[in-house]
């Protein structure tokens, strides 16, 4: 059985019919062509196909499309705005917090939910907030450079 | 990896969900936040004929506080867990273990009342609730009914759920005052791992007397379900406040949980982390030094 059911795509309100076993994950890369977002695990492991869903990160992997009906999402193709990149995609390139790629769509979402709810994170509260996104090529450690790079000090 | 078809259930009320429940029996499963349901029906392990959406009824969403307890909606997230300022005082024993599941998006989308039905017996809200007291109400056309939490949990996967049946929110009393308490969580690695081995504690004392008044402790992961240490428990309960003391009873709860083998660790070294545990989890409660453990 097919069902209609729209999304808002990084700010554009799309009206689609899909049937009930079809996953968000799914949806954006075959339906709407989106394939900055990942898939590794299909699981809910590795982070990957993270996306924010209303602002919040959630596994693409592991939501029905029909489970996001009415709701907004924002993949990595949202992020830039015409050919400036997101300040967040420019500190990953300016650290060497990318090496395959394979994980950063998913980090950089992860990392844009940490600084909107916490604009000044500790090393701690970054690395907490990136359990959920494996990286098989960096270490890690540039990209928690990359991120706290961003963090906003004090009052200023 | 990706799913089979099903068909998809759009219930507006809860009793919309009532009547599914009782035109499909067991060809239709409750979806929440789908973090359990959605891995097992990709990995075949079950193939529902239709899923019954509950996320979008108001009913079972939120927490909200009477004067003497506190109600839990099934559809509370664990990142709601975190940051709810009703968790306070004893009740924060819950937060601090929803800190501890699976990844920021597992914890976004993951729900208390799918941790309980999905009932693992490393479901990590369950140890705190435990030793929180927790009620389960359950619910369907026939009406409400309340249960202990311990008497909900019966297997590893199985539940007191009857199929016509959701559960509806968890009721918690009000912990008792000045209850100290903590959460252990021991995995493979610090995060996104399931507990090899858990521990719950909250206990209450008499500062005059140096003793021990109210002590409960539940593990995770070491049993069929989680379970109350109850021979611990009694061990501790009334008696002075020691090292020695805490080290026997960390003993006995060791000796009195059901570990298995399997993948992840042997029970034998599950048992003997129940040990270190339990004696870990009582001292960090009572504010005494322990080493730093990153667990
Ligand atoms: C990568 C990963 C990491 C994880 N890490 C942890 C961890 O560290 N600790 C931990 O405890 N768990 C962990 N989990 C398991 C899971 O996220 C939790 O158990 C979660 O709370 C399940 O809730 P849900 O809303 O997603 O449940 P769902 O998957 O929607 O449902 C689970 C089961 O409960 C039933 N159900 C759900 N709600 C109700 C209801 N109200 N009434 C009746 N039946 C209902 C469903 O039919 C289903 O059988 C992890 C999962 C993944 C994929
Ligand atoms: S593909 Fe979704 S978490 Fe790995
Ligand atoms: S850059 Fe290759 S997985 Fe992270």
């Amino acid at each position: 059985m097919i069902y209609p059911m729209k999304l808002t795509v990084n700010d554009e309100l799309i009206e689609l019919e899909v049937p009930a076993h079809r996953t968000l994950l799914e949806v954006l890369r075959n339906d709407l062509g989106l394939k900055g977002t990942k898939e590794g695990c299909g699981a809910g492991e590795c982070g990957a196909c993270t996306v924010l869903l209303d602002d919040e990160p959630v596994n693409a992997c592991l939501i029905l499309a029909l489970q996001a009906d009415g709701k907004r999402v924002t993949t990595i193709e949202g992020l830039s705005k015409g050919s400036n990149l997101h300040a967040i995609q420019e500190a990953f390139i300016r650290h060497g917090a990318i090496q395959c790629g394979f994980c950063t769509p998913g980090m950089i979402l992860s990392a844009k939910a940490l600084l909107e709810r916490t604009p000044n994170p500790t090393e701690k509260e970054v690395r907490r907030s990136l359990v959920g996104n494996f990286c098989r090529c960096t270490g890690y450690q540039k990209i928690v450079e990359a991120i706290l790079s961003l963090a906003k000090r004090g009052d200023g | 990896m990706r799913l089979k078809p099903f068909e998809f259930l759009n219930p507006s009320s809860l009793e919309d969900v009532f009547e599914l429940l009782v035109r499909y029996g067991n060809e239709a499963k409750c979806l929440a936040g789908g973090t359990d349901l959605l891995v097992q029906m990709k990995q075949r392990r079950i193939l529902p004929k239709r899923l019954i959406n509950l996320l979008p009824l108001s009913e079972l969403k939120g927490i909200h506080k009477a004067e003497d307890s506190l109600r839990i909606g099934a559809l509370t997230r664990h990142v709601d867990l975190e940051r709810s300022a009703f968790l306070e005082k004893g009740w924060n024993l819950l937060a601090l273990a929803a800190t501890k599941i699976g990844s920021p998006q597992i914890r976004h989308l993951g729900t208390i009342g799918g941790n309980l039905c999905n009932a693992s017996p490393s479901a990590d809200t369950a140890p705190p609730l435990l030793v929180l007291h927790a009620t389960v109400c359950l619910s369907s056309l026939k009406g409400n009914r309340q249960i202990p939490l311990e008497a909900f949990l019966t297997g590893p996967g199985q539940t007191g759920l009857r199929e016509d049946e959701i559960l509806k929110e968890v009721i918690l009393p009000k912990p008792p005052e000045g209850s100290l308490f903590t959460y252990l969580k021991l995995g493979r690695r610090k995060s996104m791992d399931l507990a090899l081995v858990s521990v719950a504690v909250l206990v209450t004392i008499n500062p005059e007397r140096k003793t021990f008044e109210q002590v409960r402790l539940a593990l995770g992961s070491v049993a069929p379900t989680p379970i109350r240490a109850r021979a611990a428990e009694k061990q501790l309960g009334g008696n002075l406040i020691g090292e020695e003391a805490i080290r026997e009873a960390a003993e006995t709860a060791a000796q009195e949980c059901q570990p298995m083998t399997d993948l992840r660790a042997t029970a034998e070294y599950r048992r003997e982390m129940v040990k270190v545990l339990v004696e870990r989890a009582v001292k960090q409660s009572l504010g005494f030094p322990i080493p730093p453990t990153g667990i």
